[in-house]
Formats: structure tokens, C-alpha cells, sequence
């Protein structure tokens, strides 16, 4: 479990999570859920266009979850923010539809875009994902304040010379780098899992953002490493571990949270 | 002469003669019509994530039923009747949480597709059902499919209509529905299974992309240009309808110039339901201009379906 070839693996899947956590935080607190299953599942088109024109996949992957942020802000000046996200998730569906009918080689990648290759990860592949996740930790750290407060209470942050509008592009540009960063390692579907489940986990736990950005992160961690070690035991997709840890991770939450509830009254 | 030139550049020929072609014409229009109906809800209550999460979800119903044998398409109504119901359960009001939840649903199932899309490989090696509804063609439907799409499609609609005023009531106004009575939560749920329903049988047809952009666009497209919402309701039904037909046309006549290797129908659907979208900002826009211009005194449009 822990040969040399798997070294890459535990180290790709750790910086993921790690990210994940921090920025799922936000995702639940926003409300962005579907945003944060939109950017990674459709910017499979950007790798599908990067291959068509012999660019790099990251490249493609980076530009087209940009797009796609800038365009659900975009749309969602003028219509409600889930008819703007579905519109988007539609277009870069079609398009990567529209860019895989120009080309017959690259269907199989795709499997490997949606569920991910983490246990194939390789060296190559782990410095760009550290680097961008690097920038997204930054960037959230720079953003905590304006982020939190426009995030919890529109109306203060307008009030306080907040533009809502501008942290809502500043969010999504954000989910856009996660997903360049994520996508290739782990696949939509996970990533996707892992914004959601543990910090929606977490929440049920604390009141208190700092601490259920910890919590969220930890939960995030034990998720991955469970995933791939019975999924390396097992040999069944790492992709079921996730989606079954997260859930049960929420489970146990809501659990908590009413239980809390019943011993207040 | 001119008329005669224009319809054969326009129509390339075996248009209509074409069996598949034909299929696809009265698969779209049926899907569209019960998008159309379902969607105009699914955006007055902004709940267009659900409506496109249960595409995938089914997909994890279809994979599983092939590997128990049993059809796909009932694999797929029944995973998704029973998400509607878990989402249902979950049951929280403020969109927010409802998306947390849809999302929860979601990555669930995305995970059991992934087992199950894993153990269909090994015993059958066909990842087909999920490739087909992932990106499913209006071209290529699965055989003995249309008598069960025109059941769901009847059962869709029909719970819609039985739960008219009240499920628009209570997506006008939770609040003002509650005070009058209206068992909200029984409604909400009837709507989810409406929306299930209607989406098992538009994603196994037509493909996840389809389903939502005939789902969300065309009734976003209506709630712009129409107030009333037995109006907006066929407004939406016909513009799902006429994107479909076009966006077929378009696609079998871009096998002549593109060489052969024609542009893919969900493409074409979505990029003529863009068109229309954007057409009918701008056609809202001028109206609400030209109100504002008359009518000084009301100061602006009235939105009836902004709820916060």
C-alpha cells in the first residue's frame, strides 16, 4: 500500500483534500453546491479541446473552468443562480460533446477524467497540483474576511462597501482552481464529494468557522486515506469510498446535530 | 424558383425520409413538451440542480439493474423515485440547504455508479448505459423504449396538473401557502417525483445534457418573456419543442459541410436554446424599457417570481 508507486498517490490525494476542505467550507456556507459539481464535470471539455489542438490538458482544464466561473456570474446577473449554473453545465457539456465528435482517440480518457486515476498519479503531474493549491489556499486566506461576511450576511457586507458580486466571481474563480488542480488526479466526481461531504460534516459539529474549517479539512484527509487503502485492499473504484465516506460523514453529522438539539430542549 | 432553391439548401436532402431522423423528431417533441410543462416549476422554485443531479443519479439505477439483469430504464425510475424521496426527507427549505442536500444525494450515487460502472465492466464489459446517457443521442434510441417514455411522460404530467394550484402557490410563497393550508411538504414531494419521473424518461432518451437543457432553458427562456404562468408553461413546451426540431436539422445538415462528420444534436440543441435565451433578454429588456417609459408611476416591472 505504501510501494513507491503509490507514493504519488497518497501525496496528490492528501494536497486534494486538504484544499478541498478549506474551500468546501465555503461551498456549503454559500450554498454552491451545484456550482461545485458544475465546474469540474464540465470542464472536461477543456481537456477534450486541449487534445484537439495538441495543448496541455491543464491548460485546457484551467481555461475552461475560468469560463465557465466568469459565465455563471456572468449569467447570473441577469436570471436566478441555478438557471444560470444549469445553462453553463449545459454549454460546456455540449461543447465537450461537440469536441469529442471532432476526434475518435480520446474516449477513454474520459473515464479517467469523470472517476479519476488517483492510484496512477504521476510525478509529473503532482507539482502543478501543489502549486495550484497553494494559490487556493492563499487566496482564500486573503478573501476569509470579506469572503465569511458575504457569504453569511449579503446585506452587512453590501453595507460595509462589499461588492457581493465581486466575492461571488472571487468564489467561483476559486472552485475553478480547485478543479484545475483536482480534476486531473482525482476526477469530477470525486472532487465534487469531497467539496460537499465533510465540510457539510462539519458544520454539524461547531458554530465556529475556524473550527469547522479544521474539522472539514480532517475529515476531508480521513476520507481520502480510508478510500485508498480499502480501495487499494479491495481493488473496487476509489470513487465509491469517497462518495460512501462522505455521505456517512454527513449522516453522522445531522445525527449529531439533532441529538444536540433534543438534549438543548 | 427562389423559394424551391432556398428549401432544398435549407433541408439537405433525406431530411425527411430518414427513419432515424423521424424518431428523433417525436422523441425531441415529446421530451421537450414534459421538460417544458415539469422545468417551468423547476425554475420558479430554483431547483434546477435537483432537476440535473437525478440525470446522473439515475445513471448509478441503470448501471446497477444491468448488473442484476434487469432493464435499464427500470434501474434508472427507480433510483431516481428513490433520491426524489431522500431529498425529500432531508427535507430542508431555504435553497441553500436543498442544494447541500441534492448534493449530498448526488455524490452518493456518483459513487455507486462508480462501483457499479466498475463491476458492469467486469462481467459484461459494457460501460455503454453510462457513455449512452451521459451523452446520449436523440440519433440512437435503445429499442422498445417509447411506450414506457410516453407512460412516464403521461404520469409526469398528470401529477403536475393534479397539483397545479397549490404546488404553484406553494412555489410562489411557501409562507402564504402554509398559512392557507396547503400540506407544502406533501406538494414538494409530489413535485419531486413530477420531476423524477420526467427526467428518467428524457435522460434515458435523449442524454443528461439534453434532459437539463430542455429541462432548465426553454422554461427560463418563457418566465422571461411570459407573466402568467399557464402561458409561460406553453411558451416553454413550444420553445423546447421548435429548439429541439431545429437543432436537429442543423445537425443532420452539418454532415454535408463538415465533411461527413456531422456536429452532435446535443450541441446543436443547446447552442439554438442559447440563441433563444439570449434573444429573449433582450426582448425583456426593451419591454421593460418601454413600461418603464409609459407607465412612470409603477416603477419598474413586476417580478412575480423573484422570491428570495
Amino acid at each position: 500500500m505504501f510501494a513507491s508507486f503509490m507514493i504519488n498517490a497518497w501525496e496528490a490525494a492528501t494536497i486534494v483534500a486538504i484544499v478541498a476542505g478549506v474551500v468546501g467550507f465555503f461551498t456549503v456556507l454559500r450554498g454552491a453546491a451545484f456550482a461545485a459539481h458544475s465546474l469540474p464535470n464540465g470542464a472536461f471539455a477543456g481537456a477534450a479541446g486541449a487534445f484537439l489542438i495538441g495543448a496541455n490538458t491543464i491548460v485546457g482544464l484551467g481555461v475552461f473552468s475560468l469560463a465557465g466561473a466568469g459565465m455563471i456570474a456572468g449569467l447570473g446577473r441577469r436570471a436566478r443562480s441555478d438557471v444560470a449554473t444549469a445553462l453553463t453545465i449545459v454549454l460546456m457539456l455540449a461543447l465537450g460533446d461537440l469536441f469529442l465528435s471532432r476526434t475518435s482517440e480520446y474516449a477513454p480518457e474520459i473515464f479517467s477524467l469523470l472517476f479519476g486515476e488517483v492510484l496512477g498519479v504521476s510525478a509529473s503531474k503532482l507539482a502543478p497540483t501543489a502549486v495550484i493549491a497553494a494559490v487556493c489556499i492563499l487566496a482564500v486566506s486573503v478573501l476569509y474576511r470579506p469572503l465569511m461576511l458575504s457569504s453569511v450576511a449579503p446585506d452587512v457586507a453590501e453595507a460595509r462597501g462589499i461588492n457581493t458580486k465581486v466575492m461571488d466571481l472571487a468564489f467561483l474563480v476559486v472552485l475553478a482552481l480547485v478543479t484545475t488542480m483536482a480534476v486531473p488526479v482525482v476526477g469530477s466526481l470525486l472532487i465534487f464529494s469531497l467539496l460537499i461531504g465533510p465540510p457539510a460534516a462539519a458544520r454539524s459539529f461547531t458554530d465556529r468557522p475556524p473550527v469547522a474549517i479544521g474539522l472539514s479539512v480532517l475529515f476531508a484527509l480521513v476520507t481520502v486515506w480510508i478510500a485508498i487503502a480499502v480501495s487499494y485492499e479491495s481493488n473496487l473504484p476509489i470513487g465509491f469510498f469517497v462518495g460512501a465516506t462522505s455521505a456517512f460523514a454527513y449522516i453522522v453529522g445531522r445525527a449529531w446535530t439533532s441529538r444536540q438539539q433534543a438534549h438543548g430542549r | 424558383m427562389l423559394v424551391a432553391l432556398s428549401w432544398s439548401s435549407l433541408f439537405e436532402p433525406g431530411f425527411f425520409s430518414s427513419e432515424p431522423v423521424r424518431v428523433a423528431l417525436v422523441v425531441g417533441a415529446l421530451a421537450a413538451v414534459v421538460s417544458g410543462i415539469v422545468g417551468v416549476f423547476t425554475v420558479i422554485r430554483g431547483q434546477s440542480f435537483a432537476g440535473h443531479a437525478l440525470s446522473d443519479i439515475g445513471t448509478a439505477g441503470g448501471s446497477a439493474a444491468v448488473l442484476v439483469g434487469a432493464s435499464t430504464l427500470s434501474g434508472f425510475v427507480a433510483f431516481n423515485v428513490v433520491a426524489a424521496g431522500v431529498m425529500e426527507l432531508i427535507g430542508i427549505r431555504k435553497p441553500r440547504g436543498r442544494d447541500l442536500a441534492t448534493g449530498i444525494v448526488l455524490g452518493a450515487s456518483l459513487g455507486l455508479a462508480a462501483l457499479f460502472l466498475y463491476e458492469d465492466t467486469i462481467s459484461s464489459s459494457t460501460t455503454g448505459a453510462t457513455v449512452n446517457v451521459l451523452f446520449g443521442s436523440i440519433f440512437t434510441l435503445p429499442p422498445g423504449i417509447t411506450i414506457p417514455m410516453v407512460v412516464l411522460g403521461i404520469a409526469s404530467v398528470a401529477l403536475i396538473a393534479v397539483l397545479y394550484r397549490p404546488l404553484l402557490l406553494s412555489s410562489v410563497s411557501y409562507e402564504l401557502a402554509a398559512a392557507r393550508r396547503v400540506p407544502v411538504r406533501l406538494v414538494g414531494g409530489g413535485y419531486l417525483l413530477a420531476l423524477a419521473l420526467a427526467v428518467s424518461m428524457s435522460a434515458i432518451t435523449i442524454g443528461a445534457i439534453l434532459s437539463t437543457a430542455l429541462l432548465v432553458g426553454p422554461a427560463a427562456i418563457a418566465l422571461r418573456l411570459a407573466t402568467r404562468t399557464g402561458v409561460a408553461i406553453a411558451v416553454a413546451a413550444t420553445v423546447g419543442v421548435l429548439a429541439c426540431w431545429v437543432g436537429t436539422l442543423i445537425a443532420y445538415d452539418s454532415t454535408v459541410w463538415a465533411g461527413g462528420n456531422g456536429w452532435p444534436v446535443s450541441f446543436c440543441i443547446v447552442a439554438v436554446i442559447f440563441v433563444v435565451y439570449f434573444a429573449s433578454g433582450v426582448v425583456s429588456r426593451l419591454r421593460t424599457d418601454r413600461r418603464r417609459a409609459t407607465t412612470s408611476d409603477r416603477g419598474g416591472v413586476v417580478q412575480p417570481f423573484e422570491v428570495a
